[in-house]
């Protein structure tokens, strides 16, 4: 996994809530057996036209509209438990969502990939989406040794949650398989202790 | 004296390996499912760490979310599907994990044969790269879904790390009407709780109505639990629980089964017990269920009217409307549908099948509607055959395939083409979740049968009448 210290993007914004798994990468796209190339599917449905040319009114086909930041609306990632969405956000370039509400299995994946999830209150949330409305080109701070995100100049100062052991894993690029790998003699001793 | 637990906390903390200090913790797990969807890439993940299976005794594999249901015996037309089985075939050859795949006689959604196969037994820790893995909890286990990172963690270590869920009960007393089915009861709590109303939690369902019901029949509201926002959900199991393993093929025999059954007598909850959340519901307050949007919470009794686009609703339920090219403030009653979907872990049991038999007996489906119906698993498909289930289904102008997940997701050939209304028995009304464009209506297998034989929304309640 990639570490993750601190970043400064740009924001793309998607004010729509309950953003299913679905429609961040839906079903069809799922037959692939490796982690890479999800990024084009992502939003697919929305971002593609039937005639599979760009849908122009789509966010992420908008001309000066990019950022790895994705502010969306509440409840974002419910649905289904498929990891492909967590990857189809990486691949596409995002390295933060932030949102006012996570659905819990999404929000895991997302922190096992190496991607942000940011969880804020819902003025803080509509105070973002205000700004970067106005002014597309509003650089955001990401700050996870702080916990911080902070726009300058606008007032934005915002502490978000972080368990410790994720923080750590996301700060050190360290993943949960080689923690539990150093695990075994526990794991092992749990099972004899079972029998 | 110990302070009162949940079922939940009973099961949990006897499962703990470790606690990371202010993290989570190391969870062991006693059974992992897998299927080809969500695993390649965890399989991947251990070959590039060389390691192995840690326990293959506790994983099973099946091939069902992409299979097609029509000629399992012929190689898969769709190049990425097949490859993707195949990918499954060589992983559980070379990591020596037993296979359920295509044409082996226990094939099936993963959450069908799990409890078919008396693999899910209560008390236990299962997992699956799948949300819909909460079916299991039907027996009094913790069974929850986890991304395929998890998976491989799990492959490799037989343990997941994990926070501790809240928990929840959700009782519902009283006694169902009459057309009203167990699908109707978890649809009805949707509504009222919306989709996030159990997030962070896991639930226990008990009271009368719970009680009630059959096995097959709780699978269905545990298995929807997830549609709530809900880790998972979980009944404690009862004599019911223990009639339903008893026999089958992976159940324990002899001196094990005595041992298991007197620990499986004692996994309740205790009477002091304190919940994080409680709700209470009626049953009577119940009627046949049927969803208008485009999330599972958007459902309502079939009589009822499509909420009103206002100042106060929320942004969804316009642009939900929209899709489905619904009127807010109009009935769904009467509305002309052209697919019913009768498949799916949530409702594509044997019991399921029977109903459906039973109501379609001697009629006929309407002629514009395709009618679907897909086992959830071989030996369900098998059984049907057995009770002439097959011919009745035929006669009335039904369709039954082979088993698999079929329409519930298309991923396979099986799509409502766009704009077309299908009235399912699955579990999620997402846009495009049945195909690209599919407007999907929810409800149980018997408002599905009945929608199929009037090509309409139909109250069941009237069919039942005479
Ligand atoms: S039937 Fe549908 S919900 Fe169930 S496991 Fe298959 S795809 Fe998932």
């Amino acid at each position: 996994m990639e570490k993750f210290i601190r970043l400064y993007s740009t924001c793309v914004l998607l004010p729509m809530e309950d953003v299913d798994t679905d429609q961040i990468i839906p079903a069809r796209f799922l037959k692939a057996v490796s982690r890479e190339g999800f990024g084009d599917n992502l939003f697919r449905d929305w971002r593609y036209l039937e005639n599979d040319s760009p849908n122009p009114e789509f966010i992420l086909n908008k001309k000066g509209i990019s950022g790895e930041i994705l502010v969306a609306g509440r409840n974002f990632g419910c649905g289904s438990s498929r990891e492909h969405a967590a990857w189809a956000l990486y691949d596409y370039g995002f390295r933060v969502i932030i949102s006012s509400f996570f659905a819990d299995i999404f929000k895991n994946n997302a922190l096992n990939n190496g991607l942000l999830p940011v969880q804020v209150s819902d003025e803080i949330l509509t105070k973002i989406f205000e700004i970067v409305e106005k002014d597309p080109e509003t650089i955001m701070q990401v700050n996870l040794e702080e916990q911080l995100i902070s726009i300058e100049n606008e007032e934005i100062a915002e502490s978000f949650e972080i368990n410790n052991y994720k923080k750590y894993c996301m700060i050190n690029g360290f993943d949960d398989i080689d923690f539990l790998l150093n695990k075994s003699n526990e794991i092992t001793a749990f099972e004899e202790s079972r029998i | 004296m110990a302070a009162a637990k949940t079922l939940f906390d009973k099961i949990w903390d006897t499962h703990v390996v470790h606690t990371v200090e202010e993290g989570p913790q190391v969870l062991y797990i006693d059974k992992h499912f897998i299927h080809e969807v969500t695993s390649p890439q965890a399989f991947a993940g251990l070959k590039k760490r060389g390691i192995p299976v840690y326990r293959t005794e506790h994983t099973i594999a099946t091939a069902d979310h992409n299979v097609p249901t029509e000629n399992q015996h012929l190689p898969i037309k769709d190049v990425l599907s097949r490859h993707q089985v195949d990918t499954l075939i060589r992983n559980c050859k070379e990591f020596g994990v037993e296979l359920y795949g295509l044409g082996h006689p226990y094939q099936g959604i993963v959450h069908v044969i799990g409890p078919e196969l008396g693999i899910t037994q209560p008390g236990m820790t299962i997992v699956c790269g799948d949300s819909h893995t909460s079916t299991h909890g039907a027996f009094g286990n913790i069974a929850f879904g986890i991304g395929t990172s998890e998976v491989e963690q799990v492959l490799a270590t037989q343990c997941v790390l994990q926070r501790k869920p809240k928990t929840m009960k959700i009782q519902v007393d009283g006694e169902l009407k009459r057309g009203v089915l167990s699908k109707d009861i978890v649809l009805y709590i949707i509504s009222q709780l919306t989709t996030s109303g159990g997030t962070g939690h896991f639930i226990e369902f008990c009271g009368s109505a719970i009680e009630a019901l059959s096995m097959e029949a709780r699978m269905t509201i545990c298995n929807m639990s997830i549609e709530m926002g809900a880790r998972g959900g979980l009944i404690a199991p009862d004599e019911k629980t223990f009639e339903y393993i008893k026999g089958r093929q992976f159940a324990p025999v002899g001196n094990e089964w005595e041992k298991k059954l007197a620990e499986w007598q004692r996994l309740k909850t205790d009477t002091d017990a304190k919940f994080d959340a409680e709700y209470y519901f009626k049953a009577e307050d119940i009627e046949p269920m049927i969803t208008y949007g485009t999330n599972p919470g958007m459902g309502m009794g079939i009589t009822q009217f499509i909420p009103q686009v206002n100042g106060t609703s929320s942004s969804g339920l316009e642009k939900s409307l929209k899709y489905m090219e619904l009127q807010g403030g109009s009935q769904l009653l009467g509305h002309e549908i052209d697919f019913v979907f009768i498949g799916s872990c949530t409702n594509s049991r044997i019991e399921d099948l029977r109903l459906v038999a039973d109501m379609v007996k001697g009629k006929k489906k309407a002629a514009h509607v395709q009618a679907m119906i897909v086992p959830g698993s071989r030996q369900v498909e098998q059984q049907a055959i057995a009770e002439g289930i097959d011919l009745i289904l035929k006669e009335a102008g039904f369709e039954l395939r082979q088993s698999g997940c079929s329409a519930c997701l298309g991923m396979n050939e099986d799509k409502i083409p766009k704009g077309k209304y299908c009235v399912s028995t699955s579990n999620r009304n997402f846009e495009g979740r049945q195909g690209p464009g599919a407007r999907t209506m929810l409800a149980s297998p018997l408002t599905a049968a009945a929608a199929a034989l009037t090509g309409r929304v139909t109250d069941v309640r009237d069919l039942l009448k005479d």
